[in-house]
């Protein structure tokens, strides 16, 4: 436990110092939703109805920028090889990665998603649902995402690799936001989508580190 | 380096026995199934000789999910077991998989356009083949994603096993999320019965399907074995 | 096959039993016995390829043997992996260090994450990196950011319990004399301790300084 605090204190930190690149992903995520509008015109009942969508793909697509590097620097610089060595377990080490992207990528989208909701006119009815999608679907975002930073770590286009490897593991989870949204817009009870994204949660913090520690030893190796 | 070809040494001369007869198998396999499946057996009432697609379409389908299975059937025993043909065979699977799911896919756009009148539906089973075939693309370009080509083995296996947790959420997940959005689409085989005289021709393209990926899945780690030998041939000459 | 140096009988410290390494398909070295009693040190030697730092990072578990096995005081490691690992310092090429954080912050970090001494006054000032202690590490040249990671041998040694098989892969890269007889002091001082360490070199002054106190050892022989 206190090795878990201490290795997401020092990746906060990092981010800290690191300035705006952390922003970056963030920035990536406003931007890449303000293209939607040119591209399918400003039409007032198109974008309400598609807008909850393209929030959430683009969520995805700014959550996987910022994954290739979670694990990179500390294998290239061999901080990874002490981190093995410590008393601190992989497992603990993939949690505590995970969470520290969270808190340093999803919780700005989370942050920012409103923003959005408000550029593509969505009903005031669905910006509860979306944020309560944000706080339970980005988490499994990140749980997922640090499998696929662990398994290409080393490999030659690591970034691109790493999209092919996510994104189809991603689309349950984007299913269950993109419904759950449509179907506040449209007056319905979201508990069940909201329950499953849930679960999903659980599962992935359940599964997640583990996967991705035996990752990480094959890239110690 | 003798304990590690010890094995393989002995897979390469079983499967040099097998194959031949593999090979015929396959071959009789096949005639006998497209026979029947173009002559011996009747058109559908409704769809007429469009229907002869289902004994390309169904058994592919088969496959490209068997050989998922085979794949992490086989990466469960390289990670576990550290088995040193396990890693082979999931190598020579994954691109013999990823050709079942585009023939699945393709028949399926064939049959679907003079049926439903549509090359594509968003529906469950299209859906979930489709993420298939990207896990199958996923795991080859993992394979090969390294210069130690140990690590991506090691690497996609993990990845195959990640992703066969994900095929059963894809398929529940799709159909719920169809059922709110769309009326559920034609399903062909949920048909209360099928025609024994359709039955026989769909085993025997099923079976000739399995029997040609056997053959290829030895050739294919037949040829990996020998090259993996030729390398280290080259490498001990350089010392 | 091949012929182990040092103490055969004795089952105190290091020993290995016909080691092998396998790297991607490469054979790197087979049969490879070495022993290695409390308070000596061994230096490696071999020309590239020959497999040093894979040798270390076998003995320090980080790497799996493809055959043999490594014993501490008789015993097979892989039977208490966690037991080895807290016993383990190991010092590879690259510097594990930060950029964007200061040389004590670098420190804190390993101290605190192994469990070490949280005062890291006493490290920085073996190294003679005190008054770096609060400059961010980009801004430190190469020899700087090497006495900085070395600076963690001494976090352990002034612990207790730190750890007792100091693996470090040529150490002195990048150092300046004076910074190479830090090391040496350190590592004799790990060797009156009852410590153990092996160490990959080139050549050079550290193995002129510990020499007194060293085995040698060619990987050549061992080649695969």
């Amino acid at each position: 436990m206190i090795g878990l605090c201490l290795l997401i204190r020092r990746d906060l930190r990092l981010a800290f110092r690191g300035g705006t690149d952390a922003m970056m992903g963030v920035i990536f995520f406003v931007l890449a939703a303000i293209l939607f509008p040119f591209g399918v015109g400003p039409d007032a009942a198109i974008l309400p109805r598609i807008g909850g969508g393209i929030i959430w793909v683009v969520a995805l697509l700014a959550a996987l920028l910022s994954l290739e590097r979670m694990f990179a620097g500390d294998h290239e610089d061999g901080s990874l090889d002490l981190l093995y060595l410590s008393p601190v377990s992989l497992g603990q080490l993939a949690l505590a990665k995970a969470i520290a992207h969270w808190l340093t990528s999803g919780v700005l989208l989370l942050i920012a998603s409103p923003v959005l909701a408000l550029l593509y006119n969505l009903p005031s009815s669905a910006f509860l649902p979306l944020v309560a999608t944000m706080a339970l679907g980005t988490p499994t975002l990140s749980l997922v995402g640090a499998i696929g930073a662990a398994l290409t770590l080393g490999a030659r286009r690591g970034g691109v690799l790493l999209a092919l490897l996510l994104l189809p593991l991603y689309i349950p989870v984007l299913i269950f936001d993109a419904g759950a949204i449509d179907g506040a817009i449209a007056g319905r009870d979201i508990t069940p989508q909201l329950m499953i994204l849930g679960g999903f949660l659980l599962a992935a913090l359940a599964l997640a580190p583990w996967a991705t520690a035996a990752a990480l030893r094959q890239a110690i190796e | 380096m003798l304990h590690r070809f010890a094995n393989p040494a002995r897979f390469s001369r079983i499967a040099a026995r097998v194959l031949p007869w593999s090979t015929a198998l396959t071959g009789l396999l096949f005639v006998a199934g497209i026979y029947f499946a173009l002559f011996a057996s009747p058109a559908d009432y409704q769809q007429g000789d469009t229907v002869r697609i289902m004994y390309v379409h169904v058994p592919s389908a088969w496959m490209a999910m068997g050989a998922y299975t085979f794949i992490a059937v086989m990466s469960a025993t390289s990670l576990i077991w550290k088995h040193p043909l396990a890693d082979i065979a999931a190598r020579a699977a994954a691109p013999l998989g990823a050709g079942f799911t585009v023939i699945v896919l393709t028949t399926g756009s064939l049959w679907g356009k003079p049926t439903w009148g549509t090359w594509w539906v968003w529906d469950a089973r299209l859906t979930s083949v489709l993420v298939l075939f990207f896990l199958y693309l996923g795991h080859i370009a993992l394979t090969h994603a390294f210069d130690n080509p140990q690590r991506g083995a090691k690497a996609a296996a993990v990845l195959a096993l990640v992703g066969f947790v994900n095929i059963p959420i894809i398929k529940f997940s799709v159909d719920w999320w169809n059922t709110l959005h769309q009326p559920a689409s034609l399903t062909r085989l949920d048909r209360p019965a099928i025609d024994p005289a359709m039955l026989t021709p769909l085993l025997l393209m099923g079976l000739a399907f399995m029997a040609y990926f056997i053959t290829m899945l030895l050739i294919r780690m037949r040829a990996d074995l020998n090259a993996a030998r030729a390398r280290a041939l080259q490498l001990s000459a350089a010392e | 096959m091949s012929i182990g140096i040092g103490n055969r009988g004795n089952v105190q410290g290091l020993t290995t039993h016909k080691l092998g390494c396998i790297r991607g398909e490469r054979a790197v070295f087979a049969g490879l016995d070495l022993a290695l009693n409390p308070g000596r040190a061994m230096l490696l030697s071999g020309p590239n390829g020959s497999g040093k730092s894979s040798l270390l990072r076998v003995l320090a578990g980080l790497l799996p043997a493809a055959g043999g096995r490594v014993d501490w005081e008789g015993t097979d490691v892989t039977e208490d992996r966690d037991g080895h690992r807290a016993r383990v310092a190991y010092i590879g090429h690259a510097d594990p260090l930060k950029p964007s954080l200061t040389a004590a912050e670098n420190l804190a970090f390993w101290a605190k994450l192994y469990g070490f001494d949280p005062d890291i006054e006493p490290a920085l000032f073996q190294f003679a990196i005190e008054p770096l202690a609060d400059v961010p590490v980009r801004y430190l040249s190469a020899g700087q950011r090497r006495r900085v990671t070395l600076a963690r041998l001494a976090l352990g040694q002034n612990s207790q319990a730190g750890p007792t098989l100091w693996l470090l892969d040529e150490p002195a890269t990048g150092l300046d004399p004076g910074a190479v007889s830090m090391l040496a002091n350190t590592i004799l001082a790990h060797l009156s301790n009852e410590g153990v360490a092996i160490i990959s070199t080139h050549g050079g002054r550290l193995d002129a300084l510990l020499n007194d106190h060293a085995d040698r050892f060619d990987m050549h022989e061992f080649a695969a």
